[in-house]
């Protein structure tokens, strides 16, 4: 066993960015592999629903591409995880596609591993029957129809389907859902060393440079990782991690910054000592790992909840500002007539949903918003059409809009005219939108049989 | 008395998954963070109250290293429901920053 693994890590997404100046200097500092993270739920159910990738094919070709490049000049692996956002098939087959892309474009040659992570219903609805899959807290709740409604649900595998891809020769391995850490631990795993630092410097790794004293941008971070121990060493030179900024990154979307569980346990940072090797380099010792008695794998999934339209539309007549909740009433009446006339009564009762966000009164915060009774001198309503198909969405999105702006105002007398629309057309079709559906853990027979994996050498 | 935000160095809220809401409170200032933690404003109660949530569903954590608090609740509403307005999470902070700590 070597004394260390070096890591170097991309950036927190790929695609978002990071300094070709920082990559060169961490290239050059001989990483034993490279990782980055390709996904999050945080841009919301669309990229799980629609299998879409949240970052434009030209953002993510981009930092693949650099990413390809160092990896097959050093001889190194270089492991994605969470492809395409969601990491859905549709989502890892488009990453797969645009790796295969920069190889033919770049002359490389690499033997790659795609390790899916998508479901199959069969298989849920097996393990549902077995008691084998739990809810998380707070979980909405799971039963066959949730499973079949779903467009797609993924696992979120851990560090061994990597390691099996390693084992069976892979040089660049393309993941579906990942745990961002499990990316990270895979390699320092493989070798031997003691799980709690591992798992721990996955985790501040996962984002990139996010756990330096002050971000500007985007950038790779390097660490080193020995046994019993960890370095965070940022290659940006301006860049500096202090103690308190790498213990701090174990707050970041966390919902506890003392205890993260991964599919093999959980990670006790409640021991781990932060100290400075440097003013920009920080040590890492005495992090913890609890090994679980069950292996579980989280599940993501997304249903579609139908298709919508919206309409921006700005308020700038105090008038109409200050009786604008009575307003509303009465449009709302007057669309559901209208929807009853253009799409028959069955529609009209139940079979579309118009909601008005307020912005500029508590658009941001709802029936949350403590300052509920302080409006501004103007206001944005944004509202939105949902249907069970786009032609309706939009169909009511935009009879709405129109009998908004001629709706009568009770102080003017006369033909008003009361949205000032910033866009032409006024209702923007929205395409479908989608919900997440589910929170919950399974319990597969072991850690591969969620992730079936495929070799081929390109 | 301070007011919350002249006291510390960065006050966020940020999903932690598409069903949970989390706020850090980070500190530039080891005495600051001691303060706010030991004074107890930052209480189960007072997220009860501004995010309607049950109390029992509040955890509350302090990790002297990080010189933070952390406060993770259940999702008001599920990130990208339709009634949802912050994808992020990521602006439901404010209400908190003129919280008044006792000297």
């Amino acid at each position: 066993m070597t004394d260390e693994v070096k890591v170097l890590a991309l950036s927190g997404m790929l695609g978002s960015g990071f300094l070709e100046t920082s990559y060169k200097r961490a290239l050059s500092w001989d990483p034993d592999f490279i990782g980055c993270d390709a996904g999050s739920t945080d841009g919301g159910p669309t990229s799980l629903g629609n299998a879409e990738c949240s970052y434009s094919k030209a953002a993510v070709k981009r930092d693949l591409r650099l990413a390809l490049l160092g990896a097959r000049e050093k001889r190194i692996p270089l492991l994605i995880g969470s492809a395409g956002t969601a990491g859905g098939d549709i989502n890892l087959s488009w990453t797969v596609e645009i790796a295969k892309e920069i190889a033919r474009e770049e002359g490389l040659h690499f033997k790659l591993a795609i390790i899916h992570s998508e479901q199959k219903k069969d298989y849920l609805k097996q393990k549902l029957a077995q008691g084998k899959i739990r809810p998380l807290k707070p979980a909405p709740p799971f039963d066959e129809k949730v499973i079949d409604k779903s467009e797609h649900i993924v696992g979120m595998m851990g560090a061994e389907p990597f390691i099996r891809a390693l084992e069976a020769g892979a040089e660049v391995v393309i993941a579906g859902r990942s745990s961002d850490t499990s990316i990270y631990a895979a390699i320092p795993i493989q070798r031997g060393f003691s799980p709690g630092p591992v798992w721990h410097a996955a985790k501040i790794l996962e984002c990139g440079a996010a756990c330096v004293a002050q971000r500007t941008r985007g950038d790779c971070m390097f660490a080193r990782i020995g046994q019993g121990y960890f370095v965070m060493d940022p290659p940006n030179p301006e860049y500096r991690c202090t103690p308190v900024s790498v213990a701090a990154h174990t707050f970041y979307e966390t919902g506890s910054p003392i205890h993260l569980y991964e599919p093999s346990g959980m990670v006790d940072t409640s021991t781990a000592v932060y100290e400075a090797e440097s003013d920009r380099v920080v040590r890492v010792t005495g992090s913890g790992f609890v090994p679980t008695k069950t292996y579980t794998i989280k599940l993501e999934g997304a249903e579609k909840v139908g298709y919508q339209a919206i309409c921006i539309a700005g308020v700038r007549d105090p008038v109409l500002i200050r009786q604008i909740d009575s307003w509303l009433d009465v449009l709302r009446d007057k669309v559901k007539q209208r929807v009853g006339e253009m799409f028959g009564e069955k529609a009209a009762n139940g079979g579309y949903i118009f909601n008005v966000r307020i912005y500029g009164r508590n658009g941001v915060m709802g029936n949350r918003e403590p300052l509920k009774d302080r409006v501004g001198h103007e206001l944005a309503l944004v509202m939105e059409a949902t249907a069970p198909t786009q032609e309706m969405a939009t169909g009511i999105m935009g009879m709405a809009g129109h009998a908004g702006l001629h709706q009568a105002i009770p102080q003017w007398k006369g033909f008003t005219s009361n949205f000032a629309f910033p866009y032409s057309p006024k209702q923007i079709a929205r395409g479908p939108v989608f919900r997440f559906n589910v929170n919950h853990l399974v319990e597969p027979a072991d850690p591969y049989e969620m992730f079936p994996m495929e070799m081929m050498k390109i | 008395m301070a007011k919350l935000m002249d006291i510390t160095q960065l006050i966020r809220s940020k999903n932690a998954g598409p069903f949970t809401l989390t706020f850090d409170f980070m500190f530039d200032r080891f005495e600051n963070y001691r303060r706010v933690r030991d004074s107890g404003a930052i209480n189960r109660e007072l997220f009860s109250r501004l995010y309607g949530t049950p109390l029992e569903d509040v955890e509350i954590y302090s990790v002297d290293a990080a010189r933070g608090i952390k406060v993770t609740i259940p999702r008001p509403i599920t990130q990208g429901d339709l009634e949802d307005s912050d994808q992020y999470g990521c602006q439901m902070f404010s209400p908190l920053l003129e919280i008044e700590i006792p000297d």
